[in-house]
């Protein structure tokens, strides 16, 4: 997911040096569902955490903007045309509300970009697969928004105020990404066979990348228990996962598609769907960075900042010769 | 040294007869641009007939440390809110 851990050691516990007495009152307020202000004091390890999260989920969106942007200019049409670049404009958009989020917590926006283009930082594994059809753009809205939905509604109460805050605004855009997708895979999948072919196509190769969406088993995530309770993750990735897989299996049904998984059935006493094992080892080898089009996008994001330099630097030109005129005419 | 743009803090009036209330923030060189980005970043659905944008910088806030003795002394002077008197129920328009 956007905000999945992707470190596999667990994360350093509260520094013993802090007054246990501030402590004490943070997790308090914490537990009773209190928002935590940036002003607030917080436990070193709770600010490293949301710092490393928010930052992760603002590159996912900014990231994410990529594998569709590509496709802007081969829409099939002026209506999906508009449509896509409405979607990938509020991709953009979320990643502001949380790059200043995250700046709230002390960092800088430089700092954060410059991580994700040097490889430091993570994004979400599922944007280093590749967009090979306009089908992939039906299955990314559908499955891939639909999944970040699912991790984003919970976080609309995280504890930390402006990362909750930017969560609603995300939350408020996110469905209609999800829609248009669907509509993409209707439209596909009733179409010609060889539209319907690449709708199951696309199904197919998004399928498992979106499951994996939710990250590491809950066995092997040792932070959650600690972000449960500071109310930065809501519920557990099994949980998530199995949620997501329990609402799309029927949308794919109503669709005439198949899930790519022979292990896929209903579990009448349990009311959910079972599924087959997941290739965690493909999913680690694509948080290295060895997914299949990781270097394609890394060069493509620092290519449209680099090439946007220029406007960056007029427009603090004109604003520094704009404020000069101001003072020299006081 | 950084050459990062200054932060703005952006309030947008949603409809004509609100107040402007606080959307978010934006980084921006100058004013004008601090006005476009918060029209590209935080109305795109027609959230708003009207923008602020305000320097984060020149923003004074109250010490969250100081919101006890600060708000508290409210809490005691219920005579404030006009539950806190009794009118008779014969008495009307009141
Ligand atoms: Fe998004
Ligand atoms: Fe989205």
């Amino acid at each position: 997911m956007y905000t999945t851990e992707l470190q596999k050691q667990p994360s350093k516990p509260v520094a013993a040096t802090e007054p246990q007495e501030l402590i004490d009152a943070f997790e308090a307020r914490v537990a009773a569902d209190e928002f935590i202000e940036p002003k607030d004091w917080m436990p070193a390890a709770y600010r490293r955490t949301l710092v490393r999260q928010i930052s992760q989920h603002a590159h996912s969106e900014i990231v994410g903007m990529l594998p569709e942007g590509n496709w802007i200019g081969r829409a099939p049409s002026l209506r999906r045309k508009a449509v896509l670049l409405a979607k990938v404009q509020d991709e953009g958009g979320h990643g502001l509300y949380l790059y200043a989020a995250a700046e709230t917590l002390g960092t800088s926006r430089e700092e954060m970009i410059e991580a994700l283009h040097t490889g430091k930082a993570k994004y979400s594994t599922i944007f280093n697969y590749p967009t090979l059809t306009w089908a992939d753009i039906g299955a990314i809205g559908w499955l891939v928004d639909g999944a970040a939905i699912m991790n984003q509604v919970p976080l609309q109460r995280t504890s930390y105020g402006p990362y909750a805050r930017a969560m609603v605004r995300v939350c408020k855009e996110e469905s209609f990404h999800q829609r248009q997708g669907y509509e993409i895979m209707m439209c596909m999948a009733n179409g010609t066979p060889e539209q319907k072919e690449m709708a199951q196509d696309a199904l197919d190769r998004w399928w498992w990348p979106s499951l994996m969406m939710f990250g590491p088993p809950d066995d092997e995530s040792p932070n959650t228990a600690q972000s449960m309770r500071w109310r930065i993750k809501r519920d557990t990735n099994d949980e998530l996962r199995q949620h997501f897989v329990d609402v799309t299996v029927p949308q794919a049904e109503f669709l005439g598609l198949k899930v790519p998984d022979p292990k896929l059935r209903f579990n009448e006493a349990t009311g959910h769907y079972q599924f087959g094992e997941i290739d965690w080892a493909e999913f680690w080898n694509v948080v290295k960075g060895e997914g299949p089009v990781a270097k394609e996008r890394m060069h493509d994001r620092v290519k449209a900042w680099d090439e946007g330099a220029w406007v960056r630097d007029a427009a603090a030109a004109h604003a520094a010769k704009q404020h000069s005129t101001r003072q020299a005419a006081e | 040294m950084s050459n990062e743009w200054p932060l703005w803090e952006v309030f947008i009036r949603t409809k004509g007869g609100l107040s402007h209330r606080h959307a978010g923030s934006v980084r921006a060189p100058d004013a004008e641009l601090a006005l476009r980005h918060a029209r590209d970043t935080y109305t795109r659905r027609l959230e708003g007939v009207s923008l602020w944008v305000v320097p984060s910088a020149q923003i004074v806030a109250s010490d969250p440390h100081q919101a006890g003795p600060l708000f508290e002394p409210a809490e005691s002077k219920i005579y404030r809110h006009p539950t806190f008197y009794h009118v008779p129920d014969n008495v009307k328009h009141i």
